[in-house]
């Protein structure tokens, strides 16, 4: 039974147990150090292409129910646990995790070392790994099959997981605002969070034009989170957005994007932050909220000081207090804004859920 | 926000002796809030009466006060240091209630004492259930949460109960305001249990007041730990899972950290609770706990309670997860925000995070029913555990197993061998909490019970009872492999399981599954705590052992000198162990080694990983030892392996360490083992020339009364395999002598010595290094011999003592040094009877008393000890200062202030169990009251133990015969002092033909009388009575006179009233009031004391 193999593509092979669905599979080798939420993690867009370690060791504990999941199938590439759950404990539960990775064709694996792979990862670098259930080749040849994956860097992936057709989630109450977002990889609890708050969100595919953002009339345009790397994205759109002066707000792969539009560089983390439990600091406050990150870019952008763009004055609002990596933008009018991490949770805390009424307030002070 | 510069003195308050659900993880705690409050510059004013903690020496605060902790002592103590501040939340719920007596009283502010760390409105709004409620109810509406508060009746008279038993019907929860560690609370069926249960929680409740409410037992149980700072940040440090349901005290629960059963969603809205909570009781600079109540079968969550202040929960999560609690709470009251605060583990990190773990964190009790016959042994909500373990694994199985093997208790592990009850037997036994409850529900596995089967009489969630199937499954598979190939034994090695055990399953013995294992290079790795899971580097090498990749011990420069801590705290074997070990890490990490410990118990200072320069998390067996040992060589020299302090638990494998090559330092294991072994000593003895009560071993009860008969009644009898006291007792009469040998288990020699009656008990710590020996002090016991050391109360400099008999214990001492080879610290326990010094017994470690001797005599023992091990002189360490120039404690300056200590013992957690004092020891904690007199001292003692003696009232006394003699003198000293002397008919004739006053009370076995005159034990219970003196006599199982004892003894613990069961110890009291009624008590500092002692 513990023939399956995880290879890196440095040649490091961990060996283990076959979890979810037997093949083989090949991705960005990523940790997530989140002790719960694994439903979400699992079914977040931004994991497309990506081989996720957890590093929390039992995994599928409370099974897999039908509220939780972020998005209508399961994205990432492969999955990497330790300790697989053999029962189901939830009263929401309807079936196993491993039955759900089998249905959803996910090739996992169980490795006693996920630490060392942290480890690993933490002093080597995100790099590319594959997943083979029973292989039949040497490992140097599968070492070979992992180095002819395709890179993480330069990778346009958001037209991949976006939804083909736009769709409305409709405003939960009294309608208050119409707001227009881009599902570069969109996660089911943002346009819940804004529907929540009167919100009638029109979901658009990434592909969306200006003309078609305009023609939903919205008081506000929302970038959403998404896997690939920002610099393969296009900013046109966006910038006629700020032009516009149309209140705006983007998360994760938004705030990169905004980040370029901006005239910002964007870079590659060394291992990226995957967890719920990064220190951001709000930079206007001093008030630290614990959040909810997966990202493998970043922004670069002048912490010391504000600085000039083409629609105005901006500055970094949010910063990251483990490696001060750059975790939120704004204009300094307060029309746009952008976090990088995840203030719709899910998994994760809810600290960073004012961003969402501050995107009302914008919104509502635009309407005014 | 930086640190506050308007305040430059705190007082910190300690949460005094060790006592069920208080103990040694306040010293943590505490001794943590008072190195970052020095460090941080101020001035530091610490009260604590607990002498063994290491909060309470003298560096770690600049003025250290071990008195009780009552308001009117810390007032003193206020007025004499004026203290800026006061930081209460470190120091239990015996800080908090003190701070809010003082609150009260206006102490604080007649002093201009600011509260930090804590507001009283916090207070208030945390502890008062109805608040609470509302707070639940009102965050849950505004915040749309699932939230919830157990339906409740909040009652001040039995009345009052009574009706709310119409609205919430049975069963339901008792639960007193007020208390600590769930005392008073628990289950009410019915009417009698109401009555029984919800009458003493009235008592206990220092507001007279009990919350009844619905039953949530069988409910899952969660608890989360919270930091707030004034800037509104807050992060929750960790996630706490009770395996056992609700209906089990958290404190005598096994619980996992983190919680395992839980998706995002529902731990995020707990989470989101706890926020809103905190927020809104209005903790703001520090940490607390809530407890959470989840129905299994629809989510609904209730919000049980929560703690403004550090806990025992807190002191686990900080060790669980790496994050310093106690540390931040104070740097958070002093001013500073989590973001302003780093996280020592990372170094790179701020403390504003939230832990995450990438292990699993099982934590066990540790029970002493044993040690408390006829208490009841059912898990309830009223914690009765007396200590706990707690184990790190990379999965839940190795975490669990790693646990039970830390408690040290024969049959504590799972086991797979021996015969199995019937499958239904266990199942009923498990309906029921009990101490060892997930064996039994093991066992029942093994006999064939499903998971259904076990849920139903559990209601533990299938989660975990499927990984104990997972357990049960390795066992079968290690039973049934063909051979112990590297595959079987790596996969019984994941899965948690000692080679003691695999061998049990095997039929082979330990040693040779752990040569077989390392032959086939099969070894634990040992993995970091490091707060992130291994997102970042760890700087701070903090390890637990697992069978995984890769192994993270770091390379050392410097001779390395490992130290075997005292695993769980138990009775006999506490934090005064603990002690020492810290000490010597201390002292030798100063002395240029590296110091490295390994301890299995969560509460104590030892396992702080900022103690030592490397702390193992594991369990004290040899294997987890032994792998530690060789872990360590691999990575530099190991200079030598300290197993003298620890108590018991590091002596036991003292010889087995040896015998594997392992550098044990100090005295020798055979040097031990001639201390241990009876005909050995009395050889060492003879030597010597030191006589020793006449003796024997009998098998028979034959041969007992035999033995009985030539050395003469009374004799002390015990098993011969036990320790610590277990199963001692003094018989005066064949009669008693034969029950007692029938009682023992058959083939066991039990021991007969002669009982030296009326003696005078002496206990010596002192220290010996091959040449010279240095008598640390001298401690006669109040009480006489036979009643154990551990819970006699003494005092130092001895009282009766002159320098003759000084003289005759130190030669006696050296000799017994010299016999046994002693190299470091030696107890010896004396019996002076009739001019002769009798040579009791002698252990060759650090033993209990040796904090407080080192306290009370200003010479830190337990760090020259350390040295001496590794081969300084006490010449040397005159030289350096340490120990004194000249003198030692036997001659200490006839002014020299006296210190008395006073053990606690735990009578108010077991109803129902006799508090008679005997030659079992059975106290938790103890205390330590310091004055020039000794009446001070000893009422001090007495106030620090168990409130304060009383000044005036009605004192009743009740004597043997042979104790009526000396009584007259300390009773007509009451009946002068005003008090009025109620006694029963024999002692009230003694004492009114010697011309007290005594009125004559009916006794219990009297019944009520003719006119309703009610019977002592009414009166008691009415709380008529004051002071209580009864000295028992009698044969156990005998009615009379003994049982009158009995019950007039369990209803003074049940109304708290002081009770005095020696007549020493009445004279002590006697002098005491004395002293207090003069009102000439003062306080005084322990660096005031050192100078006055050593210049």
């Amino acid at each position: 039974m513990s023939n399956a193999v995880l290879v890196l593509e440095d040649g490091r092979v961990f060996r283990g147990t076959p979890y979810g669905a037997e093949g083989e599979t090949f991705g960005e080798m990523v940790f997530n150090t989140g002790m719960t939420g694994y439903q979400e993690t699992l079914t977040d867009p931004s994991y497309h292409r990506q081989i996720v370690a957890m590093t929390a060791p039992h995994i599928g504990n409370t099974g897999v129910n039908d509220e939780d999941p972020e998005s209508s199938k399961v994205w990432v590439a492969g999955y990497v646990v330790r300790e697989p759950s053999r029962v189901v404990s939830n009263w929401r539960a309807n079936r196993s995790l491993d039955t759900y990775l089998k249905e959803q064709g996910v090739v996992g694996i169980a490795i006693q070392g996920t630490r060392a792979l942290t480890r690993h990862l933490r002093e080597r670098g995100a790099m590319r790994a594959g997943i083979f259930s029973d292989p039949s080749e040497s490992v140097e040849a599968l070492v070979e099959k992992v180095r002819q994956a395709p890179q993480m860097t330069g990778a346009e992936l958001a037209t991949e997981v976006s939804a083909a057709e736009p769709y409305v989630v409709e405003a939960i109450g009294e309608k208050r605002f119409t707001v227009a977002a881009i599902d570069l990889g969109i996660k089911g609890m943002t346009p819940q969070r804004m529907a929540e708050r009167g919100c009638e969100v029109h979901v658009l595919p990434a592909t969306a034009t200006f003309e078609q953002i305009t023609a939903v009339a919205p008081d506000g345009v929302f970038f959403s989170n998404g896997p690939g790397d920002p610099a393969t994205a296009d900013v046109s759109v966006l910038q006629q957005v700020l032009a516009a002066k149309i209140p705006f707000f983007g998360i994760c792969f938004g705030n990169q994007i905004f980040g370029r539009a901006l005239g910002l560089g964007t870079y590659k983390l060394r291992y990226g932050h995957r967890g719920v439990n990064q220190p951001v600091q709000d930079r206007r406050t001093g008030k630290v909220e614990i959040s909810a990150h997966n990202h493998g870019f970043a922004v670069e952008a002048p912490l010391d000081r504000t600085f000039e763009t083409p629609y105005g004055d901006a500055e970094v609002s949010h910063v990251n207090l483990n490696d001060d990596c750059v975790e939120g933008l704004r204009l300094l009018d307060g029309t746009a804004f952008s976090v990088q991490y995840h203030p719709e949770a899910a998994a994760g805390p809810h600290d960073a859920a004012y961003l969402f009424d501050e995107f009302c307030e914008v919104m509502s002070r635009a309407q005014a | 926000m930086p640190k506050r510069d308007d305040i430059r003195s705190i007082l910190v308050i300690g949460s005094g002796p060790i006592v069920i659900g208080q103990a040694c993880e306040f010293d943590y705690s505490g001794t943590q809030a008072c190195r970052v409050l020095r460090a941080e510059g101020f001035r530091v004013i610490l009260v604590n009466s607990n002498p063994a903690t290491i909060m309470t020496d003298p560096e770690f605060a600049d003025a250290t006060y071990v008195e009780p902790i009552t308001p009117e002592f810390v007032e003193k103590i206020i007025a004499k240091e004026r203290p800026d501040a006061l930081l209460p939340t470190l120091g239990g719920q015996t800080a908090l209630n003190t701070a809010v007596a003082l609150h009260e009283a206006g102490v604080l502010e007649r002093y201009d004492v600011e509260l930090i760390g804590a507001d009283f409105d916090a207070i208030q709004a945390g502890e008062n259930r109805e608040k609470f409620k509302e707070i639940v109810a009102k965050v849950a509406a505004e915040k749309g949460l699932n939230a919830d508060s157990a339906r409740s009746v909040i009652c001040h008279t039995m009345e009052e109960c009574l009706a709310a038993v119409d609205v919430l019907g049975y069963p339901l929860v008792v639960r007193p305001s007020f208390t600590m560690g769930g005392l008073g609370s628990g289950f009410a069926y019915d009417e009698d249990d109401l009555r029984r249960i919800a009458g003493a929680g009235l008592d206990a409740s220092p507001t007279t007041e009990v919350l009844l409410e619905e039953s949530i037992l069988g409910w899952k149980e969660y608890e989360l730990e919270v930091m707030r700072d004034k800037a509104d940040n807050v992060v929750i440090v960790c996630s706490i899972e009770n395996i056992d349901p609700m209906g089990v005290h958290t404190g005598d629960s096994v619980t996992v950290a983190p919680a395992l059963t839980l998706t995002d969603r529902e731990y995020q809205n707990m989470r989101d609770v706890a926020i809103a909570v905190i927020r809104e009781v209005g903790v703001d600079t520090g940490g607390c706990n809530i407890q959470f109540a989840i129905d299994p079968r629809t989510g609904r969550m209730i919000v049980i309670e929560m703690n403004p202040r550090v806990s025992r929960s807190s002191a686990l999560a900080s060790k669980a997860t790496g994050f310093p609690i106690a540390k931040i709470a104070a740097k958070l009251a002093i001013g500073y925000t989590l973001d302003e605060i780093p996280n020592d583990i990372t170094k790179e990190t701020p403390a504003s995070f939230e832990p995450t773990l990438d292990y699993i964190v099982v934590k066990v009790p540790r029970f002493a029913f044993e040690k408390f016959r006829g208490a009841d042994q059912t898990l309830t909500t009223h914690m009765k555990s007396v200590g706990e373990a707690m184990a790190i694994g990379r999965s839940f199985p190795e975490a669990l197993q790693k646990a039970l093997r830390s408690l040290e208790k024969k049959g504590s592990s799972f086991s797979w061998t021996g015969h199995v009850a019937p499958k239904g037997e266990l199942l009923d036994d498990c309906r029921t909490p009990h101490d060892g409850r997930l064996r039994t529900m093991q066992q029942a596995i093994r006999a064939g019970a499903t998971p259904e089967e076990l849920f139903e009489a559990t209601n533990v969630d299938p989660w975990f009872i499927d990984q104990l199937f997972l357990i049960d499954e390795q066992a079968r598979a290690v039973a049934a492999a063909p051979q112990l190939s590297l595959e079987v034994l790596a996969t019984a090695k994941h899965h948690g399981f000692s080679d003691a055990q695999i061998g049990e399953i095997r039929g082979m013995d330990e040693s040779r599954v752990r040569d077989l294992r390392h032959a086939l290079g099969l070894r634990p790795v040992y993995n970091t705590v490091d707060t992130c899971a291994a997102e970042f580097a760890a700087k701070t090498p903090y390890l637990y052992s697992t069978y995984d990749e890769e192994t993270e011990v770091p390379y050392g420069d410097r001779p390395k000198v490992i130290i075997l801590g005292s695993g769980p705290n138990r009775i006999g074997q506490g934090i005064e162990f603990d002690y020492a070990c810290v000490h010597a890490s201390f002292e030798l990490s100063r002395a240029g080694f590296e110091t490295v410990m390994v301890n299995c118990n969560p509460e104590t200072v030892s396992t702080d990983y900022d103690t030592s320069d490397r702390l193992y998390f594991e369990p004290l067996t040899l294997e987890d030892v032994l792998e530690v040992v060789h872990a360590e060589q691999q990575t530099g020299p190991v200079a030598g392996v300290i197993v003298q302090l620890g108590g018991q638990t590091p002596l036991g494998l003292a010889q087995a360490l040896k015998d594997a090559g392992v550098p044990v330092v100090g005295t020798s294991p055979e040097s031990i083992h001639l201390a241990e072994e009876r005909g050995a000593f009395g050889r060492v003895l003879a030597e010597a020339g030191l006589p020793a009560p006449k003796h024997g071993t009998a098998l028979t009860v034959g041969e007992a009364l035999a033995i009985a008969e030539e050395i003469g009644y009374p004799v002390l009898v015990r098993p011969s395999y036990v320790l610590g006291g277990a199963g001692m007792a003094i018989v005066y009469d064949d009669e008693t002598l034969t029950t007692y040998m029938a009682a023992q288990e058959g083939g066991h020699p039990v021991l007969v010595d002669k009982f030296l009656d009326e003696a005078i008990e002496i206990d010596v710590d002192a220290l010996f290094d091959g040449e010279e020996l240095y008598l640390g002090g001298v401690m006669e016991h109040i009480e006489e011999a036979g009643i154990h050391s551990g819970d006699s109360a003494c005092a130092l400099p001895p009282i009766t003592l002159g320098g003759a008999d000084i003289k005759r214990i130190r030669e006696a001492t050296l000799g017994i040094a010299r016999g046994v080879g002693v190299r470091g610290l030696l107890n010896v326990q004396y019996a002076m009877s009739a001019g002769v010094l009798y040579v009791l017994e002698a252990n060759p470690r650090a033993s209990r008393t040796v904090p407080f001797v080192s306290k009370a005599t200003a010479v830190p023992l337990a760090k020259a000890c350390a040295r001496v091990m590794m081969g300084a002189t006490i010449a040397s360490l005159r030289e350096e200062g340490m120990l004194p120039a000249e003198g030692d404690g036997g001659t200490l300056p006839l002014d020299a202030s006296i210190a008395v200590k006073e053990a606690v013992l735990p009578f108010n957690r077991f109803r129902g169990v006799d508090t008679v004092l005997g030659p079992e020891m059975r106290s938790t904690g103890e205390v330590m009251g310091i004055d020039e007199f000794f009446g001070i001292a000893y009422a001090k003692s007495q106030a620090g133990a168990y409130g304060e003696l009383p000044t005036k009232g009605r004192a009743f006394v009740s004597v043997a015969n042979r104790d009526k003699r000396s009584m007259i003198f300390p009773v007509r000293a009451l009946a002068d002092l005003g008090f009025e002397i109620l006694a029963t008919e024999g002692t009230a004739e003694v004492l009114r033909r010697n011309g007290v006053h005594a009125k004559i009370v009916r006794k219990q076995s009297d019944g009520a009388g003719p006119d309703g005159e009610p019977t002592i034990v009414q009166r008691i219970l009415d709380g008529e009575v004051d002071l209580i003196v009864n000295t028992p006599f009698g044969s156990p199982g005998q009615s009379g006179p003994r049982l009158d004892g009995y019950d007039i003894r369990t209803a003074a613990v049940l109304r708290g009233i002081p009770c005095i069961t020696t007549v020493q110890g009445l004279a002590a009291a006697a002098a005491g009031i004395q002293a207090i009624v003069r009102g000439d008590v003062g306080v005084r500092s322990l660096q005031e004391h050192a100078r006055s002692l050593r210049g």
